[in-house]
């Protein structure tokens, strides 16, 4: 029996583990920059102005082109991924679904910097000869590379509230004589609808902290944009970009640990509305 | 007659719902034991306390004394304790393995290393369990490849591997056919003999053919205790009657 | 007739995606086919990536998934253990869960942050594979975890009696019982892990990755990899010597459906081990 407690002991401590990383993060993020933070204030979040060669850290331009990449992306992948989630979910045949999924998990896999890449390449150059803009790297990049991005989550996400649905609803509503798409768009969305939302709110997370895809293809101009069509900067972005340049804790470097810190809490506030909404963490 | 095992003053509760009331049995050496009642008397609760397998739930607890050979069985290792007294359950649950390795599993962790002993002691079970005629041509077949009467036999095999003195049979035959239900009591029936048998069943043939003695539980409580004969043919109890008779079950 | 258009629309939609993906993976197959050759897998980097190959960043990746792999599959199949067989649900398994589930939600920059401030800086370790694997097992970790518990579950009670009946003690009951019926499931969760540890570029940058095309000779030296070589690459390259991106892009694609495809083998058959 003693052997067994000790095993019980240490294993315990392994299941700590993650608890007790998370904890760190928070420490070291929250040391390094709460102090700059407290210095600037709310101007943090709400000026314009970031310049580290004068001191003035200011991130509203990078929260608007995170915000805006990310809005843009959900514009265009919600409605492909719920379509496809209830294509999956609705009409598909077994076999066709099947042939679906490893699909979508390949989708998921591929790593950010080729998607970055293939955005670099294709999505830029299509972009700049298309609407005759001086560079491609745009706002509306960075939205179609993310949209691809976080179509794998809303589709699987989507899919499973979809398919969760109980089933005498539907036969209850065909047994009125309803029709497929009646009954889809009365029933089962409806029905699904906090799933669904969970699987959006899950996308929005994952977009707002992707970093490689969209410093390839972003421009990084740290100027607010006011078209899709312009260069902006990620917050994600920021802090890839200058922490090569960052002597280690100068006012610099904890200045990008502040904007860690506020990519931090809205990627935890949304992880939170979502998993209350009751979506499943891929 | 020697009792193998005694149980004094045995109360149980799930939680705060109390599943055993004042339980009183002696289990006699080398007999079968029956234990009868409707569904959710507790007999299953009862025959699980024997060996000590309540205590891997949580939230049960106990209060009364269990004796194996006049040992109080919460002052055995739990560990010997089960070895010594084995269980066969009531959906045959063969291990994912071979038949060789589901039989020699038990013989292995007690500490039996020698391949030539444990070649010995995988064809002496399953010839006790009446199964080795049937099997001996590829012991390295799939234990899940057998039928379900084979697989329950291959479950007593199991249990005799490690040498027990008694053995619990919690329902063997309820998810089994008439045919090998018929092969396993003929079995039990043998095995007393050399082993000491306790059975739980909800079917009263069973118990009428099998047992020596009976015991009948209703609600948690044993209502009545006696020789098989008596129990089946002169019951004290009205609720024994009545249950015996088939009018309530 | 309403019906019909719909169904129209919703096939489109998913005829789009899978086009989506076929056109990203024809893509980098397409322009990195032309790239990829045994001596662009075995040779050095030369003219700043545009020439030779990319042996350095293939062996770094390798390291890098190596050391993760160390560190977070004790770690993650260890404390799945532990909350299946060893605790009840009570506070205790609450703390871990929220760990496990929260950390899953950090972004892989914030874990390249983290990396450096703790691994590099503060335990003074430097930019290294080590401290690059770690950041990638914090990364990983709750994957593993999250798979191995459901590997873990997944088997059935009644293995567990009977061999508790036969008087086996928990320890042995897990090493003969549990573990080899769950191992697949564990496995699975495992080999996805390994897809996306090796993509990663955000949480080695800062920790591991050099430009310089040193081989390392222990886990102390830092290292070129895989996915830090591409963007490498992809930012600072010329439209016109674009290939070795190609190439890179390539290998890390076809390491991306190996680990896939296993995954979806190992699941398979332990869905299949398990059916009783």
């Amino acid at each position: 029996m003693n052997t067994e407690k000790i095993v019980e002991k240490i294993l315990l401590i392994f299941a700590l583990s993650a608890t007790l990383v998370i904890f760190l993060i928070i420490l070291f993020l929250f040391k390094e920059g709460l102090p700059i933070l407290k210095k600037e204030g709310l101007g943090f979040i709400l000026g314009r102005i970031w310049n580290p060669g004068k001191g003035i850290y200011e991130t509203l331009t990078f929260i608007v082109g995170s915000l805006s990449v990310t809005f843009l992306a959900l514009l265009i992948a919600v409605p492909l991924g719920v379509s496809c989630a209830l294509f999956l979910a609705e009409i598909a045949p077994k076999r066709a679904e099947s042939l679906f999924r490893p699909v979508i998990e390949l989708l998921a896999g591929i790593p950010s910097v080729v998607y970055g890449m293939f955005g670099l390449i294709v999505i830029v150059r299509f972009i700049k000869v298309s609407f005759d803009v001086p560079t491609g790297e745009t706002v509306l990049a960075g939205g179609i590379v993310l949209a691809v991005m976080i179509l794998p989550i809303i589709i699987s996400v989507s899919e499973d509230a979809i398919k969760s649905v109980p089933r005498i609803y539907k036969e209850g509503s065909f047994a009125l004589g309803a029709t497929h798409w009646q009954t889809m768009k009365r029933v089962i969305l409806p029905t699904a609808s906090s799933g669904i939302t969970a699987s959006i709110i899950l996308a929005m997370g994952r977009a707002i902290g992707e970093t490689m895809a969209v410093v390839l293809v972003m421009g990084n101009v740290e100027m607010i944009p006011k078209s899709i069509l312009n260069p902006a900067e990620a917050l994600t972005s920021v802090i890839l970009l200058e922490m090569g340049e960052a002597s280690v804790g100068g006012t610099h470097y904890q200045a990008l640990f502040a904007v860690g810190i506020i990519l931090f809490i809205i990627v935890m506030i949304l992880n939170i509305i979502s998993m209350k909404l009751g979506g499943r963490k891929k | 007659m020697k009792e193998k095992m005694e149980i004094e003053d045995l109360n149980l509760w799930y939680g705060t719902f109390q599943a055993l009331k004042d339980i009183e049995l002696d289990i006699y050496e080398n007999r079968v034991t029956a234990i009868i009642g409707p569904s959710g008397c507790g007999k299953s609760t009862l025959i699980r306390c024997l060996n000590r397998m309540n205590d891997l739930l949580d939230s049960v607890t106990i209060e009364g004394e269990i004796e194996l050979d006049d040992e109080d069985i919460y002052k055995i290792d739990v560990v010997t304790l089960r070895r010594r007294i084995g269980m066969v359950f009531q959906k045959p649950n063969p291990f994912p393995m071979s038949i060789f390795d589901n039989i020699a599993y038990g013989p292995k962790i007690h500490g039996i290393k020698d391949k030539k002993k444990l070649r010995e002691i995988v064809e002496d079970s399953l010839k006790r369990a009446v199964l080795w005629d049937e099997v001996r041509d590829d012991l390295n077949k799939s234990a899940l490849d057998l039928s379900g009467g084979q697989q329950q036999r291959l479950c007593i095999a199991r249990t005799l591997a490690v040498k027990p003195e008694v053995i619990l049979f919690d329902e063997p035959c309820s998810a089994l056919d008439p045919i090998s239900t018929r092969k396993i009591e003929d079995l039990i029936a043998k095995l007393k003999e050399n082993y000491t048998i306790v059975i739980v069943t909800h079917n009263m043939q069973q118990a009428a053919r099998v047992s020596d003695y009976t015991a009948f539980m209703y609600l948690g409580e044993m209502l009545e205790f006696d020789t098989t004969k008596n129990i089946f043919t002169n019951p004290k109890n009205e609720k024994t009657e009545s249950y015996i008779s088939g009018r309530f079950g | 007739m309403k019906d019909k258009y719909i169904y129209a629309l919703l096939w489109a939609s998913t005829i789009v995606t899978a086009a989506i993906l076929i056109f990203i993976l024809g893509f980098v197959v397409l322009k990195g086919s032309s790239a990829l050759s045994i001596e662009f897998l075995i040779d050095i980097p030369r003219e700043g990536g545009e020439e030779g190959g990319i042996f350095p960043a293939i062996l770094g990746t390798f390291y890098l998934v190596a050391v993760a792999l160390v560190v977070a599959v004790p770690l993650g199949v260890g404390g799945a253990l532990y909350l299946v067989e060893f605790q009840k649900e009570n506070i205790i398994t609450k703390i871990i869960r929220f760990g496990a589930d929260t950390l899953n939600a950090v972004p892989s920059i914030i874990f390249g942050l983290f990396g450096f401030a703790f691994l590099v800086y503060y335990l003074k370790l430097g930019v290294c594979i080590l401290s690059g694997g770690i950041t990638l097992a914090f990364m990983v970790l709750p994957t593993i975890l999250r798979t191995s518990e459901e590997a873990l579950r997944a088997v059935p009670n009644w293995d567990k009696e009977g061999s508790y009946a036969l008087g086996a003690t928990k320890l042995q009951t897990i090493k003969n019982i549990v573990l080899p019926q769950s191992l697949s499931g564990i496995i699975t969760g495992i080999v996805l892990s390994i897809g996306r540890a090796a993509g990663e570029t955000a949480p080695i940058i800062f920790t591991a990755a050099i430009l310089n095309p040193v081989l390392p000779e222990s886990v102390f030296d830092p290292t070129m990899s895989l996915p830090s070589h591409l963007y490498t690459l992809v930012s600072e390259s010329t439209p016109e010597k674009l290939t070795n991106a190609y190439g890179t892009a390539l290998v890390l694609i076809i390491l991306v459906l190996i680990t896939t495809y296993s995954a979806m083998l190992f699941r398979k058959h332990f869905t299949r081990h398990v059916r009783r």
